[in-house]
């Protein structure tokens, strides 16, 4: 264990890493899942149909090839693009931004459902009460869909929120140095590779931990008004 | 009947169609409603009275048909599919909050206590200043009995106090015609009185009001006017006295056997 003290400054570098990329990717994730959710609910069948394939396609394939898809793919994409224009010459895609990409990607489209559950959550009628009173749409969103729609969608929130945690975990492989990749690289070199994992372990404990405690005051400030069961 | 009368009318409606489908939900009505005005709008379920009601503040967009409020026609135009849209939409909102809208189910905002669910338009929609809001929220309140209750989230009241609350909120905007889409329907027995009483001192102070409702009580004894909606059209009107004391019509007088029973 004391090598694993010996390595502090690694390991808090690598979580740094990981929690940047976590919130990161939670943004993207969620402006994706906003977005996933109005096309879902459009009157127009044809942004239904794209945000369809979406959720479709992302929910039905395992996160860590669809991370190794776009990050190798997205790279071979972006160079043959620039060979074939000849705009630019051979790029490096930062593995920070690849893996931000590719986990908010992934869980853009499970934000889609949740919003999307949420939104239907809220009775129709106090959407026409705002109408009546001769609020705009906007104002309709901010003032009475979007304080609801956070009611309805924080416990499923909260699981996406622990699942994209822990897909940071996955970026190692594309060679991020986070959290993990640190660990691993660290215990191989001293031969202890459980007292570091075990260490990761902890950190990921508290780092939800810590989630859990912000949730929950989320929890709390949204459902006024509301009965518990 | 003068020309001043007309011009100072309230909501006119001109031979208003709506279809959902292959139904014909109204087949061109019509409704004048001076300053004042109490008018109740009978009819069995699926008569389209609800649908008309929902029509005149464009909750439901009319398939034809002109919808003038206080002089001001409300402009309606086709999209690329030929179906028919306001042209402009400023209008229609602006038109909206000069139209106060009570429903069947309340619908008060859940997240917001009763008092905020009255100050929430007069801020957001005519931008009071928020001690006025307040103060204007406040006083709506006492009128229909929910001051003590103020602070109270919807799901901790009843029916009949949420329904006090909803019309305490349409009021607050002082509109100038208060749609009532039977306000009273999803009720209990004993909470229905309380709500038709605030109903009846709004009738008593002069307000306009189109009422659709299950309530012939109210509609004989409160308003001075009574239509009565037979799938889709206007089968009878007139005013309460004639209506209820010689019903020409027939179905008329089977609707109100049958309600009566």
């Amino acid at each position: 264990m004391d090598s694993v003290w010996e390595y502090r400054n690694l390991l808090l570098s690598g979580t740094a890493v990981t929690v940047q990329l976590a919130l990161a990717s939670l943004t993207l994730s969620v402006l994706l899942g906003l977005i996933g959710a109005s096309a879902k609910l459009a009157v127009n069948p044809i942004p239904r149909r794209i945000a369809g394939i979406y959720t479709t396609l992302v929910r039905g394939v395992p996160d860590l090839v669809l991370m190794m898809l776009l990050f190798y793919g997205g790279q071979q994409v972006v160079n043959d693009l620039g060979a074939a224009t000849g705009w630019w010459d051979y790029v490096e895609i930062n593995q920070f931004i690849a893996g931000v990409w590719s986990i908010g990607f992934v869980f853009g489209a499970y934000m889609t459902e949740t919003f999307r559950g949420a939104i239907l959550a809220i009775p129709r009628g106090q959407i026409e009460a705002g109408i009546s009173c001769g609020m705009t749409p906007l104002l309709i969103f901010r003032r009475i869909t979007w304080p609801q729609m956070v009611r309805h969608a924080l416990p499923s929130f909260t699981n996406n929120w622990l699942g994209l945690i822990k897909a940071t975990a996955l970026v190692s492989v594309i060679g991020l140095h986070d959290l993990v990749w640190n660990a691993s690289t660290a215990g191989r070199s001293v031969r202890e590779p459980f007292s570091f994992m075990f260490a990761v372990l902890i950190i990921y404990l508290i780092l939800t931990a810590f989630s859990d405690v912000g949730l929950r005051w989320l929890d709390r400030r949204y459902n006024v008004g509301v009965d518990r069961a | 009947m003068t020309q001043t009368s007309q011009a100072t009318l309230a909501l006119k409606v001109e031979d208003l169609h709506k279809r959902f489908g292959a139904v014909e939900v109204l087949k061109g009505v019509h409704l004048d409603a001076a300053t004042g005005d109490v008018i109740s709008m009978l009819g069995a379920s699926g008569s389209g009275k609800s649908t008309f009601l929902r029509c005149i503040n464009l909750l439901e967009t009319p398939d034809s048909g002109n919808i003038t409020v206080h002089g001001e026609t409300i402009g309606m135009t086709t999209d690329k599919s030929g179906r028919p849209t306001p042209s402009d939409m400023t209008q229609v909102i602006r038109l909206r909050a000069r139209l106060g809208m009570v429903f069947q189910s309340f619908n008060l905002w859940s997240h917001m206590t009763v008092l905020e669910n009255v100050t929430e338009a007069l801020i957001h929609v005519l931008k009071m200043p928020k001690p006025d809001a307040l103060d204007r929220a406040q006083a709506t309140l006492d009128k229909v009995g929910m001051y003590d209750r103020q602070d109270y989230y919807p799901a901790h009241i009843s029916g009949g106090q949420q329904q006090r609350a909803a019309i305490a909120r349409a009021l607050a905007m002082e509109p100038d015609l208060m749609l009532f889409d039977e306000p009273t329907s999803a009720l209990d027995p004993e909470l229905v009185g309380e709500v038709l009483k605030v109903m009846r001192a709004l009738a008593d102070e002069g307000r306009t009001m189109i009422v659709v409702t299950h309530e012939i009580g109210f509609a004989r004894d409160v308003s001075n006017k009574v239509i009565f909606l037979h799938e889709g059209a206007i089968e009878s009107e007139g005013i309460p006295a004639d209506m209820f004391g010689n019903p020409e019509s027939a179905r008329f007088r089977q609707f109100l056997s049958n309600t009566l029973h």
